[in-house]
């Protein structure tokens, strides 16, 4: 299972690449091997403010619905739009074209709670 | 309270080894995809996949009074069959509920082969025994038989005297007794076949052998759940329950209201004569939105009108599908419904069944 160093992640398996006072959020390569045949994806709004571990956007596969969450607070500032036209990028990219959506976050030291790779890795048993 | 320790059926370990996916399932770990639900759904609609249907429950109804004590207590009319001759009928409550939708096979004057659903394998059995009645013998050889459906066009590439339709035969295959018969799940040309627990692996690996120029794949429960649901096969536990009976559910055909006396019989006559307050109706979304999933509400001009209970992006339309219970007044083919997800009403329409025909 692919899990690259340079990132930061979630509990709830969402991966997080800081540009800035930035951050790009995808769904981890475990969670989309999990989820499998992503069919459809729902984009947080523009403009939306999001406090940490709000749910903001959907990620449906063929059998079910599940929530991705904001990993911290901050403003959806751009939303990867190639995903409705073909959401299977989240199987074949998860940590390159299958991106989720860029928030501008309110405060970088939030980024502290979050796990490096190392820990994202005992959590899911790898 | 604690989980009950889920059940292996004899193809586990092949499973594994062959990377699925495996999750609890009516009290069995089951394979719910190997790769890709949608890979898998579309081997069986092109080529052919092969279940492992283990986990079903197989009795046998045996003994002198076996025909005609079962027509008392199954929907359809077993009367109808011949030797080798499988139907499609229901196990009903005294108040028509549906306890189980099942096949029963006729293997002999009297007797009978019902497979069953895995979850309800130890409540039919309760059921049948506590009304049993004259000569019957009920026997459960769930555990000591393994099953699995062979399904896709190019099935009959790979065994030669396939049963007709609906039919079921023994023959012995390498020095394995089986029982093959012509039925599925899919709405593909297929096979389910039956074997000893013990041969199992062997058949299982024979078959995929065999199938390898035919482009064979091993699918779960997954791609078997949307290839149902494209057919408009219903699930128990789903679209079935003890709260619906099969005229609510748009499956009378399987009910032969003029046999004299079944289980349930007195209240589906009065659904037929009145009409079913709520149907189970096909739909499909109309624009490419968040497919539906059990459990979103229906509307009608604004209106409640009833319940998703089964959805699911279809894979060979990749298009949100489903199956709801709507009041019966609003069942017209062609009808504009909405379905609520997230909080947000989608246009859909009531359609014909199936929801999938081959071009």
């Amino acid at each position: 299972m692919n899990i690259p160093d340079d990132l930061l992640y979630t509990e709830s398996h969402e991966w997080i690449k800081r540009e800035g006072d930035k951050i790009r959020v995808g769904i981890t390569d475990h969670a989309q091997s999990e989820l499998t045949d992503v069919v459809y994806v729902e984009l947080p709004k523009m403009d939306r403010q999001a406090n940490a571990k709000e749910a903001i956007a959907v990620v449906e596969s063929v059998k079910a619905a599940s929530d991705i969450y904001a990993p911290v607070k901050g403003t959806v500032i751009e939303v990867n739009k190639a995903l409705e036209a073909d959401p299977g990028l989240i199987n074949r990219e998860p940590f390159g074209q299958g991106w989720l959506f860029v928030l501008k976050i309110d405060n970088a030291d939030d980024l502290k709670n979050l796990k490096d790779a190392a820990a994202y890795k005992k959590q899911i048993g790898g | 309270m604690t989980e009950p320790a889920q059940k292996k059926t004899p193809l586990y370990d092949e499973h594994v080894k062959h990377g699925a996916k495996m999750v609890p399932f009516a009290g069995w770990l089951m394979p719910v995809q190997y790769a890709s639900i949608v890979e898998e759904h579309q081997t069986v609609r092109k080529n052919v996949g092969i279940f492992d249907i283990s986990h079903m429950g197989q009795l046998i109804v045996d003994g002198n009074d076996a025909r005609g004590w079962l027509n008392t207590m199954l929907t359809n009319n077993i009367d109808k069959l011949d030797v080798g001759q499988g139907q499609y009928t229901f196990l009903l409550t005294e108040r028509g509920g549906i306890i189980d939708d099942l096949i029963a096979y006729r293997i002999g004057d009297e007797k009978f082969l019902l497979v069953v659903n895995a979850s309800c394998t130890d409540q039919d059995l309760d059921w049948l025994s506590k009304h049993r009645r004259g000569d019957v013998k009920i026997d459960n050889r769930s555990t000591n038989f393994g099953g699995v459906a062979i399904q896709g066009p190019k099935v009959a590439e790979l065994f030669v005297n396939l049963p007709a339709r609906n039919h079921i035969v023994d023959l012995d295959l390498d020095g394995m007794p089986i029982s093959m018969a012509r039925t599925g799940y899919t709405g593909e040309d297929g096979v389910e076949v039956f074997f000893r627990a013990s041969d199992a692996v062997k058949f299982w690996n024979m078959v995929l052998e065999k199938g390898k120029d035919l482009g064979i794949k091993a699918c779960g429960l997954g791609a078997r759940d949307t290839l149902r649901l494209e057919m408009c096969y219903p699930l128990n536990g789903s679209d079935l329950s003890p709260e619906r009976n099969p005229i609510e559910a748009g499956l009378g055909i399987f009910v032969d209201l003029t046999k004299p006396n079944f289980t349930g019989r007195d209240v589906l006559l009065k659904t037929k004569e009145n009409g079913p307050r709520e149907k189970l109706v096909p739909f499909k979304m109309n624009d490419k939105v968040p497919p539906p999933r059990p459990h979103y509400s229906v509307f009608e001009n604004g209106e409640r009108i009833g319940e998703v209970t089964s959805g699911t992006l279809s894979p060979s339309l990749n298009w949100g599908v489903g199956m709801a219970y709507v009041n019966a007044q609003n069942t017209k083919i062609g009808s504009k419904i909405e379905i609520e997800i997230r909080g947000q009403k989608f246009p859909a329409t009531i359609e014909k069944k199936p929801l999938y025909k081959k071009s």
